[in-house]
């Protein structure tokens, strides 16, 4: 009877279901758990945590942001049957300490406040730094001579500074880069017309005349400038940490103080959304472990949006070809398991091949043809996002190459015959009825295309990812898009940051942080295809009677 | 609203249904239109038969799929502005035949023929032949119902336009006149920019022979275009073939044997790839000469 009931169960497939089902759901618990621990620990980042103050038994004081609380292992005892436990705090203040983080046994812990006047100093260099204001001078003239002096003047005095860091900003980015940019230009003239077989001495000396009519113009923007940092370095601050040591940074250093603990709700959101948005448009600071990630973030789109310009036109061609105009038989079948084994070769093997075969021979070759006046410097035979663009079309043209295909089987042959019938060519046929029936599919390559080559950062490093690029691959010079330059990405990033940086353990917000963006940018440019993918099926949704 | 035009609907369709069922019948009590038809008819349908008037002329033809062959030694004329149907169980080979008649089955790996098809005197597969002329003249309309995904003014200036017809005026009239010879005209007149899909099974059907008829056409194949239909829509394209008649060498293939009684002239009988029998509708129906044909028309197999 018991082993007729087994048998019945099993025959019955129950069992199968609540596998199949368990399989779902832990697939789909790893993929939440995955985001949720981005989302906690990257989002996590940007709200101004409070700063707490401990007065240890050896009667130092140490002030802190709360990181951690661990058990310390081998602990146990009767007395503490679950052990000791310690507390870790981000100490900032490197410059002083030497460390950002410091762990502090519980038991070791008298006394723990929440000071209300303590300040973060967000600094350009050295972190952040935790106490209190000491004097503030504006040249020789003592502005603040106490924290309660300083609070009130500290802000107006930012303001000043952050003006005039602007001022000084926009000379360096706009007339120095300018200037920078067409004497470049001109000494790049020069160069060619020295190569030139019938040197023209009038053009060398105009040029060479401009060349200095451009320096005397840097000269007068360098003197502004210079002026301009003079007159930030007059404003002096010392700030002294809870156990009275002091230190004095120039107040233009400092990108923002705020007093964590005697904010409200409303105000920490709001510098909540401030940090937020300057992580998404600030460049990077502090060897990336500080400041913004908008260089990567604009560097993995721009790469994506050129990898998918290359890579659908090719793909598309390559299976119409292979599907509807080659003769099927062996070789078809062949070529057909190639490309499929083409898109699980290695990635860095695509990178190796990009490396040799687009920067060297290609990039190489353009440089000897069009680019000689700049040798040795190369301008496309190095690695930059137009390589790394082909490099990864090259990666994912397989997978456009097989969705295109299948999206041209799914076509029903009586939309073929029915426009072949009407007197159309065949040519005819895919251009005005079957491809654009096959658009879904070929836009769910495009989607997968795009998945995997956001992701991927192998290949970028050795086809033109850098850890900080120095200018975008979009400006205001002539041709604006520079396909040649190097470029930063959200992947390569990570990997910076997390495992290459001096600071690894200070760096770690920004690693779930960018990991974050990452994520969200897929997420992002795959809703896009979606979205675009679901218009074609809405418009071309076949109704079959 | 719904509730009132519903029943009036079924109680049209009834009397339309009852007509299409006694059609050859109520065309012949017409008088408008067959009265000299009829005459004609009694007095030559053998030399139709036989290859007067021929429109296409089929010789000795042969059909392979690879090493299958699928026609066998096929000879019949296809009489001009008569439909003539093919009759057979499945796998007998008439929608090939049919598809031999424009090309279609060139697209077909393998597919190798053998014999001459005539149209108007000239082989239609002769090297020389511009294929998609040839189904421009010979238009299809297929068992699947297929209009493009497209609206219902570009699925039929869909052949004018590859013709390079690019007036909109000119699109206009021929989008005009196709639907109207298809009797889709008054029903869609007012949204002829909706999409095709928005039609019932019957009025797409009459789209797709619409879009036929507008790159004008001397022939028109059907191939089973009623398989798919209820009754009453296939009542409304079984009319049309009579109309349409008039300007139009029909060929159609139907599974329908009554179909074929009601809306053909001649009818030829097909099996195993042989054709075996061709004659007036009339004849193959009552008096059949074949014992194959026999059986098969009152049902003992297929």
């Amino acid at each position: 009877m018991q082993t007729f009931r087994v048998k019945r169960f099993l025959d019955s497939g129950s069992l199968w279901i609540w596998f199949c089902g368990g399989a779902l759901g832990l697939s789909l618990l790893m993929i939440g758990g995955l985001l949720i621990l981005i989302l906690v620990n990257g989002m996590g980042y940007f709200w101004p945590k409070d700063l707490i103050q401990f007065t240890l038994n050896t009667g130092e004081v140490v002030l802190g942001e709360w990181v951690d609380t661990e058990t310390i292992p081998d602990t146990v005892s009767s007395d503490h049957p679950k052990g000791l436990t310690r507390v870790q705090l981000k100490v900032g203040n490197r410059d002083l300490y030497g460390l950002d983080f410091r762990w502090i046994d519980q038991v070791d812990i008298v006394k723990e406040e929440y000071p209300l006047d303590v300040f973060v100093f967000e600094r350009r260099e050295w972190g952040k730094f935790f106490g209190r204001i000491h004097e503030i001078y504006d040249g020789d003239v003592r502005v603040a001579s106490n924290h309660k002096e300083g609070v009130t003047v500290v802000f107006l005095l930012l303001e000043r500074t952050n003006t005039i860091q602007q001022k000084i900003h926009d000379i360096e980015y706009g007339e120095f880069g300018e200037l920078n940019h067409y004497l470049e230009q001109s000494r790049l003239a020069l160069r060619s017309l020295e190569m030139g077989e019938y040197p023209d001495s009038d053009e060398q000396a105009m040029i060479e005349d401009q060349i200095q009519e451009y320096e005397r113009m840097y000269e007068v923007q360098n003197t502004a400038v210079m002026a301009l940092y003079d007159e930030l370095a007059q404003l002096q601050i010392t700030v002294m940490d809870v156990a009275g040591e002091e230190k004095t940074f120039p107040l233009g250093t400092l990108l923002g103080v705020w007093m964590p603990n005697s904010l409200d709700v409303g105000q920490k959101l709001s510098l909540y959304v401030q940090n937020f948005w300057e992580v998404l448009s600030e460049e990077p600071r502090e060897a990336n472990t500080e400041g913004g990630i908008f260089p990567a973030i604009f560097g993995t789109v721009l790469m994506v949006v050129i990898m998918s310009i290359a890579v659908v036109p090719f793909g598309v061609l390559a299976a119409i070809y292979l599907k509807e105009y080659a003769k099927q038989g062996v070789v078809t079948k062949m070529i057909r398991i190639a490309v499929n084994n083409l898109a699980g070769v290695p990635s860095i093997v695509f990178g190796v091949f990009g490396l040799g075969f687009f920067v060297y021979a290609v990039g190489g070759t353009l440089d000897q043809l069009f680019f000689a006046e700049s040798l040795p410097n190369p301008t496309f035979g190095t690695g930059g996002i137009f390589w790394a663009s082909l490099t990864l079309a090259l990666m994912t043209v397989p997978v456009v190459i097989v969705a295109t295909e299948e999206g041209l089987s799914a076509v029903p042959r009586e939309y073929r015959e029915g426009s072949l019938g009407l007197g159309a060519t065949k040519w005819e046929a895919l251009r005005h009825v079957v491809l654009p029936c096959a658009m879904p599919g070929i836009l769910t390559g495009l989607i997968l295309a795009v998945s995997r080559a956001t992701g991927e950062v192998a290949p970028l490093m050795l086809t033109g990812v850098v850890k900080l690029a120095p200018s975008l691959p979009i400006d205001g010079f002539f041709p604006f898009l520079h396909l040649d330059r190097k470029f930063m990405h959200l992947g390569f990033h990570i990997y910076d940051v997390g495992f290459q940086s001096p600071n690894v353990e200070a760096a770690m917000p920004m690693v779930y942080v960018t990991t974050f963006i990452l994520v969200f940018v897929v997420l992002v440019l795959n809703m896009a295809a979606i979205v675009l993918r679901t218009r074609m099926r809405r418009r071309y949704a076949g109704s079959s009677v | 609203m719904f509730m009132q035009s519903f029943p009036l609907l079924i109680g049209k369709s009834l009397v339309r249904k009852r007509n299409t069922l006694l059609s050859t019948k109520s065309i012949e009590k017409d008088p408008h239109n067959l009265e000299c038809m009829e005459q004609d008819h009694m007095e030559s349908t053998a030399s139709l038969v036989a290859g007067s008037h021929a429109k296409i002329r089929i010789q000795g033809m042969n059909f392979f799929y690879g090493t299958v062959q699928a026609l066998t030694n096929v000879s019949m004329a296809v009489p001009a502005n008569r439909v003539t149907a093919f009759i057979g169980p499945s796998g007998c080979g008439k929608s090939t035949l049919l598809r031999c008649l424009n090309r279609l089955n060139d697209l077909v790996d393998g597919a190798r023929i053998e014999g001459k098809i005539l149209l108007e005197g000239n082989d239609i597969y002769d090297p020389e032949v511009d294929v998609t002329d040839l189904r421009t003249r010979v238009g299809m309309v297929f068992q699947k119902v297929n209009p493009f995904p497209k609206s219902i003014w570009q699925n039929v200036a869909f052949g004018p336009e590859l013709q390079q017809v690019k007036k909109r005026a000119v699109l206009n009239d021929i989008v005009e006149t196709s639907l109207q010879g298809a009797g889709l005209w008054e029903e869609v007149k007012d949204r002829l920019h909706a999409s095709a899909f928005s039609l019932s099974g019957g009025q797409q059907q009459r789209l797709c022979i619409a879009r036929a008829l507008a790159v004008n056409p001397d022939v028109l194949l059907l191939d089973e275009p009623c398989s798919a239909l209820d009754p009453i829509s296939t009542g409304r394209i079984e009319e049309l073939l009579h109309v349409l008649k008039e300007r139009l060498t029909i060929v159609i293939v139907t599974h329908n044997m009554q179909q074929a009684a009601r809306v053909s002239d001649l009818t030829g009988f097909f099996l195993l790839g042989k054709l075996i029998e061709y004659d007036d509708t009339k004849k193959i129906f009552t008096n059949p000469s074949d014992g194959r044909t026999e059986d098969y028309i009152t049902g003992r197999f297929g």
